[in-house]
């Protein structure tokens, strides 16, 4: 899909499978649970930058997240809702979005080689390799 | 992290689909925290019950896993749930809110977690030995198993006790290791303490040692359920999950205190201002909730033979377990606590059932854990005494 010129980031698997999307990014951290609408997908915290945008195909971009551990269960159920995102990139994973994705089966890495917060950008289409920890893009 | 070989096909799905995302899970967070590898546990403690915090997220992921055939490995007990799973009705919980942690705690059942329903797990059989690896996610219960057992845990989230039940496994940092496990912080407490004292003084020590292992200098000697309250108060305005007291829990020798970065000492003036600071009302509570944690036999015990010759003006809830509640029923004390107006509550507390949605605006308590938590949790004013104070008021 790239061609001959894309660019290969290497990043840790946290939850295996691969996924393609459009990027969705923010430096400012999640949390899921009452800051993500599941029904939609769309970011219900009006303080988040990301507020009102949906994450449903996108490749979620973002350092990490926070607050409470229901967090995991509300990513699920976004899975299950088909509002999910299609894989998630963090640049430090923790446990709330790592258990997550997991549990809804949404490919995830984090810590990648690069500094993805400057390479990539709203709309970039990515390919998450959660099998062998590798982000891809043109 | 390094994986054995059986932890290999377990990641790798020989063993089936729930195992290997459980095994997922466990390998994720051993490798956000820096595992080497992982530890064979021997109980867990499973957090995540109550339809209040967890909703239908946690609902649905719970009824998927349980039809999916999931099975605990160990000895797991469960939480609290967001309601008394007998009286439920007559303590004016409504239909649909019951109807869907009745479906909670059936699908944790399913998968051989036993319905145990509290946070004393400790107090009704599922007592893990000194030095044994285990998962536990309740933060209060974490704490006594940690510090007066000896056992080792980290503070699990839900989800992650979950797998760890599940694998019979956990990933080995933290808490689990010898390392962590020293005094950063030793408390010299120069007052006589007693009853509410010691979550006033798990309140002050744990804002100011975080995640730190605090080790306790005492003048009095804390009785079991004394400890349980200090350690419940320090999980919650900290996130202290370790601490030793001097010539009484088991690692106390082991914790190298002289070696802790700091030293404090707390005085009668400090555990005064703990106490005034931890009520957010000075109206008279219009219910006294007792039992955060869930109630000793002992406890009840000395509330029920208060009762005997006293009679509160108030409406009061003691909380425990159902397993408790089955002794004290056979003790007497639940028909004497009722025949004063109070009600013996099963499988719930006063933090995770919506007491809100029952109409009361003030709560009486002698948790420190609780008086942080119902103003958030619940949206409702609490006032911290003694029990038997907020139990004599007119």
């Amino acid at each position: 899909m790239y061609g001959d010129d894309f660019v290969e980031v290497k990043c840790r698997i946290i939850s295996r499978g691969t996924g393609r999307g459009h990027v969705m990014i923010s430096d400012e951290p999640i949390s899921f649970l009452g800051g993500v609408d599941p029904e939609t997908g769309r970011v219900s915290d009006p303080k988040h930058p990301l507020h009102g945008r949906s994450m449903k195909g996108r490749v979620l971009v973002i350092p990490g997240g926070r607050g409470s551990t229901v967090g995991s269960y509300v990513i699920f159920q976004m899975a299950k809702n088909e509002t999910a995102p299609a894989a998630i990139i963090c640049l430090n994973a923790e446990p709330i979005i790592a258990t997550g994705a997991i549990m809804a089966g949404i490919p995830m890495v984090d810590r990648p080689e690069e500094d993805i917060m400057e390479v990539l950008h709203e709309s970039m289409e990515v390919e998450v390799d959660a099998e062998k920890g590798i982000i891809r893009f043109s | 992290m390094y994986l054995s070989r059986t932890e290999e096909r377990m990641y790798d799905g020989e063993f089936g689909e729930t195992i290997q995302k459980s095994m997922e899970i466990l390998v994720a967070l051993g490798d956000i925290y820096g595992a080497e590898g992982m530890v064979d546990i021997s109980s867990a403690q499973i957090s995540g019950v109550s339809y209040k915090t967890i909703g239908d997220a946690g609902l649905e992921y719970l009824e998927d896993l349980s039809s999916r055939g999931a099975r605990v490995k160990v000895t797991s007990t469960l939480n609290p749930a967001g309601l008394d799973l007998e009286r439920w009705r007559e303590m004016g919980f409504s239909e649909e809110f019951a109807e869907r942690q009745i479906r909670i705690v059936d699908a944790y059942s399913s998968m051989d977690v036993m319905n145990t329903c509290t946070c004393t797990p400790y107090l009704i059989g599922n007592v893990p030995l000194r030095g044994s690896h285990i998962a536990w996610s309740e933060s209060s219960a974490v704490s006594y198993a940690n510090s007066v057992l000896g056992a080792r845990t980290n503070r699990e989230g839900g989800p992650g006790a979950l797998a760890a039940a599940i694998c019979g496994k956990t990933p080995e940092y933290g808490y689990h290791l010898d390392e962590n496990r020293a005094a950063t912080l030793v408390v010299d407490v120069e007052c006589e303490l007693s009853g509410s004292d010691y979550g006033a003084l798990g309140h002050i020590t744990g804002k100011m040692v975080g995640e730190g292992v605090p080790y306790f200098r005492f003048i009095s000697k804390p009785e079991p359920d004394d400890l349980k309250t200090l350690g419940a108060a320090m999980a919650s305005s900290g996130a202290v999950a370790l601490y030793h007291v001097e010539g009484l829990t088991p690692e106390y020798m082991d914790a190298d205190a002289s070696g802790a970065d700091d030293h404090v000492s707390i005085d009668a003036g400090d555990i005064a201002g703990a106490r005034e600071s931890l009520s957010t009302s000075t109206d008279e509570p219009d219910l006294v909730c007792l039992g955060c944690p869930h109630c000793s036999l002992g406890e009840i015990r000395r509330i029920a033979s208060f009762l005997r010759n006293n009679e509160p003006g108030v409406e009061f809830w003691v909380c425990t377990s159902a397993a408790i509640k089955s002794a004290a029923d056979r003790m007497g004390y639940t028909e004497t606590i009722e025949a004063a107006g109070g009600m013996l509550v099963s499988d719930t507390c006063m933090v995770v059932a919506p007491v809100e949605e029952l109409g009361y605006g003030v709560l009486g308590v002698d948790s420190a854990k609780a008086a942080n938590y119902i103003p958030g949790m619940c949206g409702l004013e609490a006032v911290y005494d003694d029990w038997m104070n907020l139990l004599s008021r007119p």
